[in-house]
């Protein structure tokens, strides 16, 4: 599968946590990196997994992440 | 529409009808108020003309949201005006203190009362002069005119908008209760005579556009709601795109003080005044609304008894016309400053006039100043 | 990678973002839904404006690249009847905080609510004072924590739906930001209806009502949001209550009623069609 390009605004992410927690498939952890704002941003780790249901991106409060379908991989 | 602003020719008119009247003539299409005497006439009369030119009547359910509407509307685009009395004129300070820091231009007509809290709702008063220009909180500048005549009603709410307009300040008009409530001869012009200006229209296109970008006269062009500039307003201290910049002093120096001198040093071309008999004049009055109805009368009648008394009446109260005071009172024996209150212009009376004594005239109740009052403190002056 | 980057940065105001709101407050979620609604709905953006008052929230207009006024606490409401009375043809929107709009501003909303005027209120409640760093306000639940209720509140709060729906408002609903997705779909809805609407976002303060009662994180609160949720369409509002173990959401009311703006306008129509 794959289909989804999960975009991170690393730079933006204020570290809540919230996109790691409710992402249905476990396709986010917490990144080791330090942005910024000092926090840890969320990596993508299960990039197959994505189902595309945008929960992570509607959830942000940061607006530090969304969903790109992939138009190749159709 | 054909709208039906009032045709020209002679009419026997209440103050308050006829500051209506100036408000429909000026392009005034929205009011928004609430009823309180002695005020409350304005609104009623309002509610009865603004339908007929297409206008907005809405009475609020309070003063705040009165002014806050009227504040909402004039940024929609439209002239809009709201009129209250004491205890509504302080409710309203914070909002004219938005008005001032938004530049909204819109009229406020204060019916003044006795005072202070309810104190008497259907008596004159003139003590809410100084609330006008310090009511709110924070450094600005208002504009406030006094009519004396139901004339004046009409012409001075005209001069309002077209100052408020211009200046996109608050424009008051502190009246008081009698001029707003009695009944006097009203000539009203053909319409095409009657001067009236709009604010200035942005020059350029939305994504140029910076709402609190000034131009010479420290005004800036003002775009409204809808017109596609999708600009931003705040009651915080802004930049000149119009974004809060609260953590800014050199922002805030540079917006209050704009707000401050856009209008102090526009105060020549702002302030109007009324010079009777004042050439060879010893004992000056320096009165405004009704009680320098009273005041003509008297310093002609001193006249008659050989004293050279002269009237200088006050149009504009904010910016005080200190230049014009300290001239009219130049060389002069004494001035006595009538007011209804318990001694508020006289204040800035004494400021002006360095030479010369300034005396009070308080008069508080039922009565304003009568004129044999007022020859009687002029005979007493002239014998000091 | 900055924000101008985002698929929606259209709708924002880019040069002021990041935004002031803290990690994981409810407010970005406010700000991200409505402008998907914008999105969805394709919206002339040049006849929308959004009002909005003091509060965190607040900031919200500043952000949206829209029309839109930041008034003096309490006042949007008031100021949002002046935009939409003086050209009823832009959709005026009030995006403010529980403490805005209910306790300094809730003359404003019952009357506005009372006249139907079409103006569409969004309330972020997360209750108590964020801004001014977590004093309790009108919709603090009992004994809850706060700056000015250490001891415990011993006040009872409102229930936002059954006083919107009391007031006379024809849309009511309530959404937690857990439901984002429902939220933007009533954020639609209430953009296309006519009439007063109120949507109540219950919305989590991890930094200030969330220190002091439990839920120091985001996370902590949102769980509470999903746990306690239970969805009741056009169930009673009076009994729609929001406790540790049951905050009911849902549509409460949609109905149609005519609008102030309508009969205004047709009075207006009415005056001066008598007269030629």
């Amino acid at each position: 599968m794959g289909r989804a390009e999960v975009c991170i605004l690393k730079d933006l992410c204020k570290g809540c946590g919230l996109c790691i927690h409710y992402c249905p498939r476990n396709v986010l952890e917490w990144s080791d990196e330090i942005n910024v704002m000092g926090v840890h941003p969320p990596k993508v780790v299960n990039k197959k997994e994505c189902t595309l249901c945008n929960f992570c991106s509607l959830i942000c409060p940061d607006l530090a992440i969304f969903i790109k379908e992939k138009l190749d991989a159709r | 529409m054909k709208d039906e602003t009032i045709s020209a020719g002679i009419y026997f008119m209440s103050g308050n009808m006829a500051c209506v009247e100036g408000a429909i003539a000026a392009g005034c299409r929205f009011f928004a108020g609430y009823p309180i005497s002695p005020a409350t006439e304005i609104a009623e009369h309002m509610a009865a003309r603004l339908p007929k030119v297409g206008g907005v009547f809405i009475q609020m359910e309070d003063e705040i949201a009165a002014l806050s509407a009227i504040i909402g509307a004039s940024y929609a685009g439209l002239k809009a005006m709201t009129a209250t009395s004491g205890p509504g004129f302080s409710l309203m300070q914070e909002s004219i203190g938005l008005a001032a820091m938004t530049e909204t231009p819109c009229v406020i007509v204060d019916v003044m009362r006795g005072g202070p809290s309810t104190g008497q709702p259907t008596f004159p008063g003139q003590q809410d002069v100084m609330q006008a220009k310090w009511g709110s909180h924070g450094d600005y500048e208002i504009i406030a005119l006094a009519p004396s005549s139901v004339q004046e009603m009409f012409d001075l709410t005209i001069e309002a908008f077209n100052l408020a307009e211009t200046y996109r300040v608050p424009a008051l008009l502190m009246v008081d209760g009698i001029t707003a409530r009695m009944w006097e001869r009203v000539v009203i012009p053909p319409a095409e005579e009657i001067k009236v200006n709009s604010r200035k229209k942005p020059r350029v296109p939305p994504d140029k556009y910076m709402p609190f970008l000034p131009d010479e006269d420290m005004v800036p062009p003002m775009a409204c709601f809808g017109e596609g500039y999708r600009f931003h307003v705040t009651g915080l201290t802004h930049d000149e795109l119009g974004y809060p910049r609260a953590e800014d002093s050199a922002v805030q120096m540079r917006l209050v003080k704009r707000l401050c001198d856009k209008i102090r040093r526009n105060a020549e071309k702002i302030v109007r005044v009324d010079e009777v008999m004042l050439e060879d004049a010893e004992i000056i009055i320096v009165a405004y609304g009704i009680v320098a109805r009273a005041a003509l009368n008297a310093i002609k009648r001193a006249r008659e008894l050989g004293i050279k008394a002269g009237l200088l009446r006050l149009i504009t109260l904010w910016p005080f016309p200190e230049k014009n005071v300290a001239k009219a009172t130049e060389g002069s024996k004494a001035v006595i400053v009538p007011e209804m209150n318990y001694g508020q212009i006289v204040r800035e009376v004494e400021r002006a006039v360095k030479t010369v004594p300034v005396y009070h005239f308080p008069k508080l109740g039922e009565e304003p100043h009568m004129p044999k009052e007022i020859l009687e403190a002029i005979v007493r002056c002239g014998s000091l | 990678m900055s924000i101008a980057e985002h698929p929606l940065s259209k709708y924002l105001r880019t040069e002021l973002m990041p935004h002031i709101w803290c990690s994981g407050c409810g407010n970005g979620i406010i700000l991200n839904a409505f402008i998907r609604a914008l999105d969805d709905l394709q919206i002339d953006l040049n006849k929308i404006v959004v009002v909005s008052g003091i509060g965190c929230i607040g900031r919200i207009a500043g952000y949206l690249k829209l029309d839109s006024f930041h008034t003096t606490h309490g006042r949007p409401i008031a100021v949002a009847t002046g935009i939409k009375l003086a050209n009823p043809q832009l959709e005026v929107v009030v995006i403010s905080g529980d403490g805005d709009l209910f306790a300094i501003g809730g003359n404003h909303f019952i009357h506005a609510a009372r006249r139907n005027i079409s103006i569409k209120v969004i309330c972020a409640n997360n209750f108590n004072y964020g801004m001014t760093g977590g004093q309790s306000g009108p919709t603090t639940p009992p004994k809850a924590v706060t700056t000015t209720t250490p001891y415990g509140n011993i006040e009872y709060p409102f229930n936002l739906v059954h006083l919107a729906s009391a007031a006379g408002a024809t849309y009511v609903a309530r959404w937690t930001t857990f439901h984002v997705g429902r939220l933007i779909a009533s954020i639609k809805k209430m953009l296309l209806r006519r009439g007063f609407s109120f949507i109540e976002v219950v919305s989590q303060c991890p930094e200030m009502y969330g220190r002091y009662n439990k839920m120091r994180s985001a996370l902590e609160m949102m769980e509470w949001f999903k746990r306690a949720s239970v969805v009741a369409d056009f169930s009673d509002p009076a009994r729609a209550e929001i406790t540790s173990d049951r905050i009911v959401v849902g549509e409460f009311v949609d109905a149609e009623k005519p609008t102030y703006e309508e009969l205004l306008y047709a009075n207006i129509a009415q005056t001066t069609i008598k007269r030629t």
